[in-house]
């Protein structure tokens, strides 16, 4: 059993990173006095590897490594549950959200949703709209699964709820210089 | 009224009934929509999961088109919503980052736009009252379960229109469409439509358990103002069903769309047919229930206002009458009384200890009166009973009292 946490403190580069997190959550880990409700509320706790408290607690020890590579931040569903109803104010889902891109920047991610998210972005920054039928396709591909979801393919089409070709909207060099910029002025600082 | 709208990337794609219905919803109730000029999408959940800044720069995009209008911008959407709030939010509270995104823009921002949610719209800056004026085909009957979901109502900072543990906004438009809009406990639990394309071994309990609560608490249908939710519900379902082994065929409906059809629109007009869970047969039913109920009603309220003529008329007959003769006015009085008596011998003749507790209120002199009723106290106590209640508590007490002391008299 390895429940026990050897603690050391915190290194200095340990905390920079915590701050930064922090930071770009406009929120602090330790008002968090560990009371659970954002456990007792999280519609997805079930299946995390640690619930959102103890993502928390182990923000609170420095043990922010640990944290970025919990699985936990990629089952949020950012509801915004635990952050509504925390008694601390603690913003959990913005700090889930920072920790998601966190994780990103060094390569530790959930593939799954990394590719999803990847498509979505693909889209828009190439046409300004999402365009559904082309991210899922683009999704399916990339992860290997080509016939994920197929029996729902065609009766989308039927229902006249999917468009043949992408929306492309006349901004759409603005919208590529966004994405340029945004990732130039370091979007995640 | 007008708005500048934001329909978003759904609204002619998979949630093309809700585009439908949003247009009809403001032809009926009169305020205009006009169509936000070169829109881009918001990023959506991608978008915040990837960078912040970009997260808030995309929809700030729309923000900046649409303060130009100077008209409030309405989205359907609830995640077009949230991150056009969010975007809001951080341009009007952090002036940092409202210097970033402009740099990111390349344009300046007047931080003036307000975007709306239809829930808002309706509930608020229209209100109940117009919407249930409007009703031609009331949804009587009705049992809907509304559900917010997550980001209509959270973070309540952003938000802030309705109550983030139990919103009322649509409860409040499927009453004034006549529906009966039931209390349930997963009004804003997330359905995990973020989750079941990615993840679907986390996504597809949340959505069992929100179908499951819906139709445990009596609904017969759900109503949504998200298109991520209705795909989530409606395309999904079939294989939750599967998957949990359990039936619920639970059609589901944007709230704009049972608005235009409780507002006389044909089903078709608002693309019931494109429903993957059967959403017409439903309605019929409730067409049909709605009927019976108004007969029923109408019914009712005829026998209502004839008994009360009746009566009035033999008050008016007893009056006249009394003053040749008392008699047919105590007659005329006595009359319905005598069946009261009869119920209330009944009762205290089977059920005595729950009717004297009625009349005794200390429980020791209640069960002394309970095993000492004879015929003829049942029949002084129902006469009073059905006359006049404090002379019946008076006369149980004499019969407690005058109980008492005979005993007492025995004993000494």
């Amino acid at each position: 059993m390895d429940l026990a946490i050897k603690l050391s403190p915190a290194t200095e580069d340990q905390k920079k990173l915590l701050a930064k997190v922090e930071k770009e959550a406009g929120t602090s880990v330790n008002l968090c006095y560990q009371c659970g409700k954002c456990t007792a509320g999280c519609p997805a706790a079930f299946a995390m590897d640690y619930p959102p408290r103890q993502v928390i607690r182990l923000l609170q020890l420095g043990l922010i490594e640990r944290a970025l590579q919990a699985e936990s931040i990629w089952i949020c569903a950012s509801c915004e549950t635990c952050s509504a109803r925390c008694p601390r104010g603690v913003d959990i889902a913005s700090l889930m959200d920072a920790m998601r891109r966190q994780a990103l920047q060094q390569g530790k991610v959930d593939k799954k949703v990394a590719a999803f998210n990847k498509a979505f972005l693909f889209n828009i920054k190439n046409f300004g709209r999402a365009f559904e039928a082309g991210l899922l396709l683009q999704y399916n591909l990339t992860t290997g699964q080509p016939f994920k979801d197929m029996e729902l393919g065609l009766p989308m089409m039927t229902r006249g709820k999917v468009g043949i070709l992408p929306e492309r909207i006349k901004g759409r060099d603005e919208v590529k210089k966004i994405f340029e910029r945004a990732e130039k002025l370091g979007g995640a600082e | 009224m007008k708005f500048a709208y934001y329909p978003g990337c759904s609204a002619d794609g998979s949630g093309i009934e809700y585009g439908m219905s949003m247009e009809r919803t403001a032809k009926i109730l009169g305020f205009e929509l006009q169509e936000l000029e070169d829109w881009n999408c918001c990023g959506a959940t991608s978008g915040h999961n990837t960078d912040k800044l970009l997260s808030l720069a995309l929809p700030a995009r729309n923000l900046a088109i649409a303060e130009k209008t100077g008209m409030s911008m309405m989205t359907p959407c609830a995640a077009c919503y949230s991150r056009h709030r969010h975007a809001e939010h951080a341009i009007q509270h952090d002036p940092e980052m409202k210097k970033k995104i402009e740099q990111v823009l390349d344009m300046e921002l007047q931080g003036t736009s307000e975007t709306v949610s239809i829930l808002d719209i309706l509930a608020h800056k229209i209100g109940a009252d117009e919407i249930a004026a409007k009703v031609k085909n009331p949804l009587t009957t009705m049992k809907a379960a509304c559900y917010y979901g997550c980001l209509l109502v959270r973070p309540v900072e952003h938000t802030g229109f309705d109550d983030a543990e139990d919103p009322q906004t649509m409860d409040v438009v499927m009453k004034a469409l006549g529906a009966d809009a039931i209390d349930w406990s997963h009004k804003t639990e997330c359905c995990g439509a973020a989750m079941v394309t990615s993840r679907p071994d986390v996504g597809n309990p949340m959505l069992y358990r929100v179908l499951k609560d819906a139709k445990e608490s009596g609904a017969e249908c759900i109503v949504t103002a998200c298109p991520l939710c209705m795909l989530n519900l409606d395309m999904r379902q079939a294989g939750i069903e599967k998957k949990f082994k359990e039936k619920f065929n639970m059609p589901i409906y944007y709230v704009t769309e049972l608005l235009a059809i409780a507002c006389g629109d044909e089903q078709k007009t608002v693309g019931i047919e494109k429903h993957f869970v059967e959403a017409g047969k439903y309605l019929q039913t409730v067409k049909v229930r709605a009927a019976e109920a108004k007969v029923a009603a109408e019914k009712a309220a005829a026998e209502a206002a004839a008994k009360a003529k009746e009566k009035a008329e033999a008050v008016a007959r007893a009056k006249a009458a009394g003053k040749t003769a008392d008699k047919p006015k105590e007659e005329a009085a006595a009359e319905p009384d005598q069946k009261k008596i009869e119920a209330f011998k009944t009762a205290l003749t089977k059920n005595p200890d729950k009717m004297v507790a009625k009349l005794v209120d200390d429980p020791a002199r209640a069960e002394i009166l309970a095993t000492t009723l004879d015929e003829k106290r049942i029949a002084k106590l129902a006469q009073l009973m059905a006359a006049d209640m404090e002379k019946a508590k008076k006369a149980a007490d004499a019969f407690v009292t005058a109980e008492l002391k005979k005993q007492g008299d025995c004993q000494d």
